[in-house]
């Protein structure tokens, strides 16, 4: 069954609480307003924060070092395993240490450009505000950035900026920084003032008298039920690239904690907002199990091309420079190589579609550092790439040095999340959303090396100021593990995994996340259409409907069981995808990643409805199997003019 | 030590397009199976036909536990997240050398295309004394954050900081650094050496911090703290074997053992009475 939409229009249960006067002074002025818990009354309040990501664990060092009572969880063994590890290419900070014109406001005005103007004006600046104050901590960490003979800080431009505001750590730049908030997290767990809970999975979320109170977990090495109750509880769970099942993110990544909060009355913004990656390693096989990210920063040096003839099945290295075709740099002049994202892939997939896509699939394109090696000598090559040519050369057999990489778009990012306020406070009081988690800062599209300077900036400044306003700024009256909103959540989730057990079907989880994963990349991926969606939405809940008849889990749940963890994520994937679609069908416009194939300008490039969508689109869960209600938040730009993107 | 009834499973061999032109490879396993900590276990054999080469070790793991769960077995419980080789959540034995045998390279990197058709493989868990076996291939590796929690960091309150560029660190330091701070905290090194010793782990973390200067107000205790913590948690001493180095997937190099000696050594006696 298809749920129809109910347009709620512009909500009154959306309050953005975005400051108003000169955008460079609100978040200033915010701050000086909001409410401050006085430093002996902090460690009165309990704070879980659930991730430790760079979201989750410079929030958990932070609110611990003011003297909060902290308690962090995540699924990993190690807080240092989160997925943010694995980010490679770089973060960005306004500095303008190359004196190359880059300032605050042009950080600011070229995300939400970049964003295809569906972002938050007054976010975005405090973004790129705080955004240099993340280096300074950093590196007082000891985070080994790269650096410049005399001893300064390196940068370089990346994903489609036109200055050098990008730092990094050799291609390992988000382990780098997980490392340091993972350290100045376990100072805090050293010295007894964290409470550090890995191996643990949220299952739910406890509302009590509507303010978020806590959460059940289960140990996922013990099969243990735990109740958790606080003052305010923080989601730094990641974002939902995996309902792709292939996608760059790690394997346990998932939307079960912010589904699960949606469930409890939290808004989930913008679904259908997800940034495919241009330059992931193809496919190789049925059984592939995630894709591999090659970093933006390639594209610096390495030009992408397919053969000007179709099938043309020469070797590289054969096809002289005049049968070749640098789309890229045909169709976008001033840009070239380093257009943003959302452009490359899309350009990407309409050469492959049209029949000039390489390799044994023909599903890809070339990346080729022969120019780039010729200009600047191997050496230099191997010292900026080096990692990541190894990394390629292990996957693919193939010796980038020689023969160009292959390269095709991969789901890589979601923009969408749970709706949050400019506290970053979630529809549910006491819930707050940080990192991927949340929709706020990136709009339809995000740049490259803003996913760890958003991550960092919730974590490290912007929620250690804004919880205030709901601790000092609520009466919140003391609850305990007792609470029968306790038993009630824990008894849901205790009788969600019976269920599982008690299947005992024929097909794995797993057989299922790829089915549902290669539907989401045909119908909801680069490019969508109205019929797509419809098809999608009804394909999704059959596949819900088999899944629940038809799984096999095996073990009990009182042990490790890594197949009841993952149908617990697969199950919420199911129903999340539905949503996915609905909003990806009402956004009838195209706007960042957001593609939809009737929606663009006879060039190709995305068309967006201004009139009409310039707006968030939350969505409020109305009970098991009930369509979900459309609240929508209005965009207003007034420091950004909207005008079409354009990397011509 | 029983063996189990080997179980034939089906590789899923042709990869989509590549017209099955590849020769799959033909597999023996030897899968060490234990049901909980404290359990005892044994291996277990299964075969795979086809297996492609273009597969993930870990790849090939989930078509084995795909086949063992559609015949109503346990799956084989195995660690991973990133599977790009820096999470550090994967890691088991392969014939005896963690991480199988590309020199640097994490099982989750490794491809089956390092292996002949016909191989036997012996796959077990990592075994130390400070990392008990939960299950299978998974080992409690928690040890390691709790010598972090020690002293491996730097004490510094965010919003403290000063300007990023008003610490000056040539540029060599800084790579120094780096190459330190690059350990994924996989705990192969441990599990390659024959006293089950944590030092390339704690060497690299104490030499990453003692060649920046922010590292310096600390540098006496976090070497003391992080020893003391790592004695405490049953890791085994050094007696330069350096398995470590040669298993360890992010080329950790030796010499931070010995600068850990030495910053033990400076520290132990400027603190006299430590
Ligand atoms: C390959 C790759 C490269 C990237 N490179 C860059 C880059 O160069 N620059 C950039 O800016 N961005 C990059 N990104 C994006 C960026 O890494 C992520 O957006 C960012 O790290 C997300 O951080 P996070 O803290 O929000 O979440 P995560 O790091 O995903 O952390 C989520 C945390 O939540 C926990 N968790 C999840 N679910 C549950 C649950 N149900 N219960 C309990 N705990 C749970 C996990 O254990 C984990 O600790 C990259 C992403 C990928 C995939
Ligand atoms: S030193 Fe090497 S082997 Fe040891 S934990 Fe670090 S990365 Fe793993
Ligand atoms: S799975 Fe992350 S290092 Fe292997």
């Amino acid at each position: 069954m298809v749920p129809m939409v109910q347009d709620a229009g512009r909500s009154t249960r959306l309050d953005s609480k975005e400051p108003s006067g000169p955008i460079a002074d609100r978040w200033s002025q915010h701050k000086f307003n909001l409410k401050l818990v006085a430093p002996a009354n902090r460690r009165r309040f309990q704070v879980i924060v659930v991730g430790t990501g760079l979201a989750g664990a410079s929030a958990a060092a932070t609110l611990s070092e003011l003297g909060y009572k902290v308690k962090a969880l995540c699924i990993h063994g190690s807080p240092r395993r989160a997925h943010s590890i694995a980010a490679q290419g770089g973060i960005n900070a306004a500095k303008n240490y190359q004196n190359d014109g880059d300032s605050v406001h042009r950080l600011f005005y070229d995300t939400v450009k970049g964003g295809d103007f569906r972002a938050r004006e007054s976010n975005v600046h405090r973004l790129a505000e705080i955004s240099t104050q993340i280096i300074d901590q950093c590196v007082a960490q000891g985070v080994p950035f790269a650096r410049e003979y005399g001893g300064t800080l390196a940068n370089r431009s990346f994903g489609g900026a036109q200055v050098s505001r990008t730092f990094y750590a050799r291609g390992q730049t988000g382990q780098q920084l997980l490392l340091g908030a993972y350290s100045a997290m376990m100072r805090q767990v050293g010295s007894g003032a964290l409470d550090l809970l890995p191996d643990r999975e949220m299952l739910d979320l406890v509302v009590v008298d509507g303010v978020a109170r806590g959460v059940i977990v289960r140990h996922l090495r013990t099969g243990a039920i735990e109740r958790h109750a606080a003052d305010a509880v923080l989601l730094c769970t990641g974002g939902y690239g995996n309902v792709f099942y292939l996608s760059t993110n790690a394997k346990n990544s998932n939307v079960t904690a912010s589904w699960r909060a949606h469930k409890r009355g939290a808004f989930f913004a913008n679904p259908c907002f997800t940034q495919i990656h241009p330059t992931c390693i193809p496919v190789s096989g049925s059984y592939q199990s995630k894709l591999t990210l090659m970093s933006e920063s390639l594209r610096n040096d390495g030009r992408v091309w397919v053969p000007k003839a179709k099938g043309d099945r020469r070797r590289a290295d054969q096809i002289p420079d005049e049968d070749r075709d640098y789309y890229l740099e045909r169709r976008y002049p001033s840009f070239g190589n380093l257009v943003p994202r959302d452009v490359a892939s899309r350009a990407a997939k309409e050469r492959c579609d049209a029949g000039f896509g390489v390799g044994e699939t023909g599903m890809s394109v070339f990346l080729d550092f022969r120019d780039a090696i010729q200009r600047d000598g191997e050496a230099t090559i191997r010292a900026k790439y080096g990692n990541l040519f190894q990394m390629y050369e292990r996957i693919t057999g193939e010796d980038p040095y020689k023969v160009p990489m292959r390269m095709y778009p991969a789901v890589h990012y979601t923009m969408g999340g749970l709706w949050v306020d400019y506290n970053l406070e979630s529809t549910v009081p006491g819930l707050f959303v940080l990192g991927e988690a949340n929709f706020s800062d990136h709009g339809a599209n995000r740049l490259g090396a803003s996913a760890l300077m958003q991550g960092l900036a919730d974590g490290y400044f912007v929620v250690p100021a804004t919880i205030a306003s709901h601790l000092a700024g609520r009466v919140l009256p003391k609850v305990t593990t007792d609470h029968p909103a306790f038993a009630e959540a824990e008894g849901a989730a205790r009788a969600m995994t019976q269920r599982f057990l008690d299947l005992r079907g024929t097909r794995t989880v797993d057989s299922y996340h790829r089915e549902l994963g290669l539907l989401m990349w045909d119908e909801c991926g680069m490019a969508r259409t109205r019929e797509g969606l419809a098809k999608a939405k009804a394909r999704i809940a059959e596949l819900r409907e088999a899944f629940w008849q038809d799984i096999r889990i095996p073990g009990d749940a009182e042990n490790i069981n890594q197949e009841l963890e993952k149908a617990g994520r697969v199950a919420d994937f199911l129903e999340f995808a539905e949503l996915f679609a609905e909003d990806a069908s009402v956004r009838e416009e195209s706007c960042g990643g957001h593609f939809r194939e009737e929606y663009q300008t006879p060039e190709g490039e995305a068309l967006r409805d201004d009139e009409n969508f310039c707006h968030a689109a939350a969505w409020e869960f109305q009970g098991q199997g009930k369509p979900e209600a459309r609240h929508v938040e209005p965009l207003t730009f007034e420091y950004v003019k909207l005008t079409q993107r354009s990397y011509k | 030590m029983s063996a189990a009834s080997p179980t034939a499973v089906q590789g899923a061999a042709s990869p989509t397009g590549a017209a099955g032109t590849k020769q799959g490879l033909k597999l023996v396993l030897k899968v060490w199976r234990q049901g909980a900590r404290g359990a005892p276990g044994q291996f277990e054999t299964h075969e795979l036909q086809n297996v492609s080469t273009d597969m993930s070790f870990l790849e090939m793991l989930d078509v084995l536990n795909e086949g063992l769960i559609r015949e109503g077995k346990d799956p084989v419980a195995f660690e991973h997240d990133c599977r790009e080789g820096i999470c550090g959540s994967c890691g088991f034995v392969i014939n005896g050398q963690a991480h199988g045998p590309q020199k640097e390279t994490t099982v989750c990197q490794l491809h089956m295309r390092s292996f002949r058709s016909g191989e036997t493989l012996v796959i077990e868990p990592f075994r130390a004394t400070a990392f008990p076996i939960l299950k299978d291939l998974v080992v409690d590796r928690s040890a390691f954050d709790r010598i972090v929690a020690a002293g491996g960091y730097v004490s510094v309150n965010t919003g403290s900081a000063p300007d990023a560029n008003a610490i000056l660190i040539p540029k060599d330091n800084a790579e120094r650094a780096f190459d330190a701070a690059a350990c994924i905290g996989c705990g192969a090194c441990v599990a390659a050496c024959p006293n089950g010793s944590a030092m390339l782990f704690v060497g690299a973390k104490v030499s990453h911090l003692a060649a920046l200067p922010q590292g310096q107000s600390e540098r006496d205790h976090r070497a003391l703290d992080m020893v003391a913590a790592m004695d405490k948690e049953g890791f085994g001493d050094c007696s330069n074997h350096l398995e470590c180095v040669a298993s360890c997937p992010k080329g950790i190099a030796g010499t931070n053992i010995a600068q850990l000696n030495r910053e033990f050594a400076k520290a132990s006696l400027r603190s006299g009475s430590r």
